[in-house]
């Protein structure tokens, strides 16, 4: 029985060092976007793996250079005005078409869910250039417009997920709530949407996740002078001929991965159950 | 009930019906139609057949790209769930730890294709550079650079999703398993696998269209270097349509066939995978 506990207790042992070292070097390419962030460019592309030391150091140099290069401030409220005013608007206009396409079962609402599918396949290139020529000329290249496209290009994943969810929800607390003098308004915010909760955090993580890291969409539909999200911002240090500056591109990939992080960092409870909740509907 | 909510539909189904129209439907029937035609705007289309398919195929960079692009999703596909698998099943033993390193695993993912791929190319480079070499050297980094940088990306994701399927088998089965004499391989082969099924079709089903997709990673790592041997077919059909003037057309008939690989591949796995799933 003893040697049993002292092996049990040796497998453990190994599995805390063997996963500690892993997760370790799985964090690696990180720290070393870190550490070079502080580094004089030239010393970057060549000795990538050592600290910075002496001259080559140059402290929050790269970081103000690379704000003022491409705009970071702005692009970062740009790209958080865009995905919260996208991922509200999908989970409260795909929420109720979803419980409108559940409840009321005809021809029509039927082949919307279908289409909805449908879309789930359909990847962006294939509409790619005609979705920037409609947004173009309904004037939808802002970053208030982009949030219909997006909720145009999004609803077909929300709607499955919720349509998916409300099947299992009983007709009876809503036709209770209809018959006590509710109208389908008051059952949907009073009853319903309480109901929903754990989908909208599911469906409200997974579109966050795919809209604040987005890249094409926005570069093709909004006005690129005038608007620019983070991905677009770290994607235009590149300049026209693919030089690089290291220096400020290392800066500026923390300054993108910090927000990322502390998200991360505050809801991880939630984002994982709600990716794990989200693929097992899917 | 019914009757009711039927006349709400304004309020309930048309932002979602109309927002959808213009940022899915619209578009998805333009595109169609435009791949038959010959145009550098939309509005001086000009039908030409089956013209714009007729050139795809003497175009040697996007066969290049397609033949890339598959054996890419092949080979990360099979590593991806591997090794997220096999993450996954330790970190369901209720070790010291677990928590911490489903948390650590999982946030690549978070990080968006763009920003990941400058990281990687500022690691590869310089593991590249010690043998005096860089990334766009030879095709061959790229292919597996881009591997490398999937795998990062996905296997936490898929993880997560392994061990909610894995937690989903009931417990009485591994005891009875044991009772009956089982050594851990059987258990593995005869229990474990089988009723994991649909989290494996749901992670081939991921990663299967995350990886025939790519696009982002590909555009920041290496941008299809040197000479579009690394470019995916996400990528080229970008460039057809952006940096070829007079070329929307067959861009668009690339489309066409991107969107019919895609669908088709993801179809057949999902039946094939389906069909594997048992009943507990």
């Amino acid at each position: 029985m003893k040697s049993r506990q002292a092996s049990k207790r040796l497998k453990n042992g190994l599995f805390l060092v063997f996963f500690s070292v892993v997760s370790l070097a799985y964090l690696m390419p990180i720290g070393i976007v870190v550490i070079n962030s502080f580094k004089r460019k030239a010393y970057i592309n060549k000795y990538p793996f050592s600290l910075p030391t002496g001259r080559d150091f140059v402290g929050l140099e790269n970081y103000r250079a690379g704000v003022e290069a491409i705009g970071f401030f702005e692009a970062f409220g740009w790209s958080l005005f865009i995905t919260v005013g996208s991922v509200s608007l999908i989970l409260l206009c795909t929420s109720m078409c979803a419980w409108y396409i559940s409840r009321v079962k005809n021809r029509w609402t039927r082949a919307f869910y279908y289409l909805c599918v449908f879309s789930m396949v359909v990847p962006f290139q294939m509409v790619m250039y005609t979705l920037s020529k409609t947004a173009d000329s309904l004037g939808l290249g802002n970053p208030l417009g982009i949030t219909v496209v997006y909720l145009g290009f999004g609803a077909g994943l929300a709607v499955f997920l919720f349509a998916g969810f409300m099947r299992s929800v009983p007709l009876e607390i809503e036709e209770a709530a209809m018959i006590d003098g509710c109208s389908p308004p008051q059952t949907f915010f009073l009853i319903v949407l309480p109901i929903l909760k754990p989908t909208m955090v599911s469906v409200g993580i997974l579109e966050t996740m795919w809209i604040w890291n987005d890249y094409l969409l926005p570069t093709l539909v909004l006005d690129q002078k005038k608007y620019k999200t983070i991905p677009m911002a770290i994607q235009y240090l590149k300049g026209g001929y693919g030089s690089i500056d290291w220096g400020l591109m290392m800066a500026m990939l923390v300054l993108a991965i910090l927000p990322v992080i502390l998200f991360y960092v505050s809801c991880q409870k939630y984002i994982i159950k709600g990716v794990a909740a989200g693929a097992v509907k899917g | 009930m019914e009757k009711t909510l039927k006349r709400w539909l304004p309020l309930f189904g048309l932002p979602t019906l109309a927002a959808f129209t213009v940022g899915f439907l619209v578009p998805f029937v333009m595109g169609m139609a435009l791949s038959f035609c010959r145009f550098t705007t939309v509005s001086d289309a000009r039908f030409v057949g089956l013209a714009n398919y007729k050139s795809i195929l003497g175009d040697g960079d996007f066969l290049h790209a397609l033949w890339f692009t598959a054996l890419f999703t092949l080979v990360s596909v099979v590593l991806i769930n591997l090794l997220a698998f096999s993450v996954a099943l330790p970190l369901t033993k209720g070790l010291r730890g677990t928590n911490l390193f489903r948390t650590v695993f999982f946030m690549p993912n978070l990080i968006g294709g763009i920003v990941l791929g400058y990281i990687w190319q500022l690691i590869f480079n310089g593991v590249l550079a010690m043998f005096g070499r860089t990334l766009t050297y030879s095709p061959v980094y790229g292919f597996w650079g881009l591997v490398i940088l999937m795998c990062w990306q996905q296997v936490g994701y898929m993880m997560i999703i392994y061990i909610a399927g894995l937690q989903s088998i009931p417990g009485e089965l591994y005891e009875a398993a044991r009772i009956d004499g089982a050594n851990p391989r059987q258990i593995l082969f005869r229990i474990t696998l089988p009723l994991s099924m649909p989290a494996i079709t749901i992670c081939t089903f991921l990663t299967l269209t995350n990886s025939f997709k790519l696009f982002d990673q590909n555009l920041a790592l290496t941008a299809g270097q040197p000479s579009n041997k690394t470019q995916m077919l996400a990528l080229n059909i970008y460039d057809t349509f952006y940096s070829r003037a007079g070329w929307e057309g067959v861009g668009q008939a690339k489309a066409v066939v991107f969107f019919v690989l895609v669908a088709g591949l993801a179809l057949i796995q999902l039946y094939i995978t389906r069909r594997r799933e048992v009943q507990q």
